[in-house]
């Protein structure tokens, strides 16, 4: 297939020095990209040439390039990570974009995701929560012992379904309420069904959940876009689960 | 359980208003079949039959004031979250793209809400408050032979009848009403099982299109009764 030149685009994006620095647009002209070059390759592109003309490049974050370590954001034209379905940032082409176009690029947008500069956000929320439970601490044997507790193969798919979240916060960027439910769900569920994890599943659900609240994210009102949003299509069915676990945690207390 | 932390939690904030919710889907189902009643009898009886149970029903009297507080705590805590969600993006989008990822009416709850809100209070100034405590002409007592017995009760029928048969806008705004309230139970239904832990991969579709048909029948079971009159006198 020839490639397709887009001989000319506009980058409108949001230029933030540091965390309590008032942010603004810019747009950007950007010549000659190839309809087959990724996304943050486009981005590069811009930044190589604002260095040369002597001006302060465009910060975000990025960094396996092949969609595993959701550390790239970005939302592109109104949507986390782009036009597309069930990719990261660094997983969009350019061929997602017509001639002459102009691109609106926005950091994540939440109280519980501080914009650090330009187009980076702090992410250590999702850290911070994890913290609170989302890990296994009873003594659960050798990888021996791991091998000889027999798990259902639907609990087993239920677990590693919720388990490829990759903590990249689309679902928090994309959520009118900024809730960080999806990814809450993810991490909770991918433990709950497995029986290494239920040992603690009352603790974790509660623990998470409280620290999510705590840290500003706002409240889950089902209106199921994260899901559509999510890189990893996290289904959420996850969040009635932890809803569940939560439920009855707080019930049998 | 500690109560403070469980209802200031988000999780336990939306139990809350699941639980009122789904009570007050149960209370419009029963209110609709009776309301219409009122569109296959032009005579009244059968209306005012009901009425006149309902107002006597001792049943009915306890369920008054839970009815009261659902709607309160429902109303009330719709607010606090709102807030609370609204504050968790303090910097808004430029641009956001949502029609792609979900559905209006799951976009818009409590601006369907707050418009719900208002037309409840036209709502029940125009019947309930006249029926209870200010009385109206209209009212005046009727006998209607209910199983072979003379029962002397309310004209209710006459106040509701008279109101749609002579206002047309009225009319609309009972039509728009009846319509905003199929589109907030749309989502709300299977929103409601979503928050209280019961769905999963295959109930959530058996939900959803149950949502939606919940929805419409509210839609066109409330708004037919206006219509009914608009059309026919
Ligand atoms: S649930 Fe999906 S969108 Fe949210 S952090 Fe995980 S991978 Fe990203
Ligand atoms: S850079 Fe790793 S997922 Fe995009």
């Amino acid at each position: 297939m020839a490639d397709v030149i887009l001989k000319k685009i506009y980058v409108k994006v949001w230029r933030q020095n540091n965390v309590r620095a008032k942010g603004r647009f810019e747009t950007y002209e950007v010549e000659n990209i190839s309809q087959g070059s990724s996304f943050l390759e486009m981005l590069d592109i811009l930044n190589d040439k604002l260095i040369r003309e002597g001006k302060d490049p465009i910060a975000f974050d990025h960094d396996c390039r092949e969609g595993i370590c959701g550390t790239c954001s970005l939302y592109v034209n109104g949507r986390a990570h782009g036009p597309d379905r069930d990719i990261t940032t660094c997983q969009l082409h350019m061929r997602k974009f017509n001639e002459g176009e102009t691109i609106t690029i926005e950091p994540w947008r939440a109280g519980a995701f501080p914009v650090i500069k330009d187009l980076m956000v702090d992410r250590t929320a999702f850290e911070k929560i994890q913290q609170a439970g989302g890990f296994v601490s009873v003594n659960t044997g050798g990888v021996p012992d791991g091998n000889a507790i027999p798990i259902g193969y639907e609990d087993a798919e239920e677990a590693m379904d919720a388990a490829a979240c990759i903590g990249c916060g689309a679902c928090v960027a994309t959520c009118k309420n900024s809730s960080a439910m999806l990814f809450v769900a993810a991490k909770v569920s991918q433990l709950a069904k497995l029986p290494q994890g239920k040992v603690e599943g009352k603790r974790r659900a509660k623990a998470m959940v409280a620290k999510m609240d705590e840290l500003g994210f706002g409240g889950c009102t089902n209106t199921g876009a994260c899901e559509l949003e999510c890189p990893k299509g996290i289904s959420i069915s996850h969040i009635a689960r932890l809803n569940r676990e939560y439920l009855k945690a707080k019930f049998s207390d | 359980m500690s109560k403070g932390s469980f209802l200031n939690a988000s999780v336990g904030r939306k139990f809350l208003m699941s639980i009122t919710g789904l009570f007050l889907i149960m209370f419009l189902l029963v209110h609709m079949s009776i309301n219409l009643l009122l569109i296959f009898d032009d005579s009244g009886d059968l209306f005012n039959i009901a009425a006149h149970f309902m107002a006597t029903n001792p049943f009915i009297k306890i369920i008054e004031p839970v009815l009261a507080l659902g709607f309160a705590i429902h109303i009330l805590w719709s607010i606090i979250i709102t807030i609370q969600n609204m504050r968790a993006r303090p910097v808004k989008y430029l641009k956001s793209n949502q029609a792609v990822n979900s559905t209006w009416a799951s976009r818009n709850m409590f601006i369907l809400g707050a418009m719900l809100f208002v037309y409840i209070g036209i709502h029940l100034y125009n019947f309930w408050w006249k029926m209870k405590f200010a009385g109206d002409p209209l009212l005046e007592h009727i006998t209607v032979m209910q199983a072979g017995v003379p029962v002397e009760m309310e004209n209710a029928y006459a106040l509701v009848a008279t109101l749609f048969k002579e206002s047309v806008i009225y009319d609309i705004v009972y039509i728009i009403g009846g319509v905003l309230l199929g589109l907030h139970v749309s989502h709300g239904f299977w929103s409601a099982f979503q928050t209280i832990g019961f769905n999963n991969h295959i109930w959530r579709k058996r939900l959803f299109v149950l949502a939606q048909v919940i929805g419409a029948i509210f839609a066109i079971g409330f708004s037919v009764i206006p219509l009914y009159f608009l059309i026919k006198f």
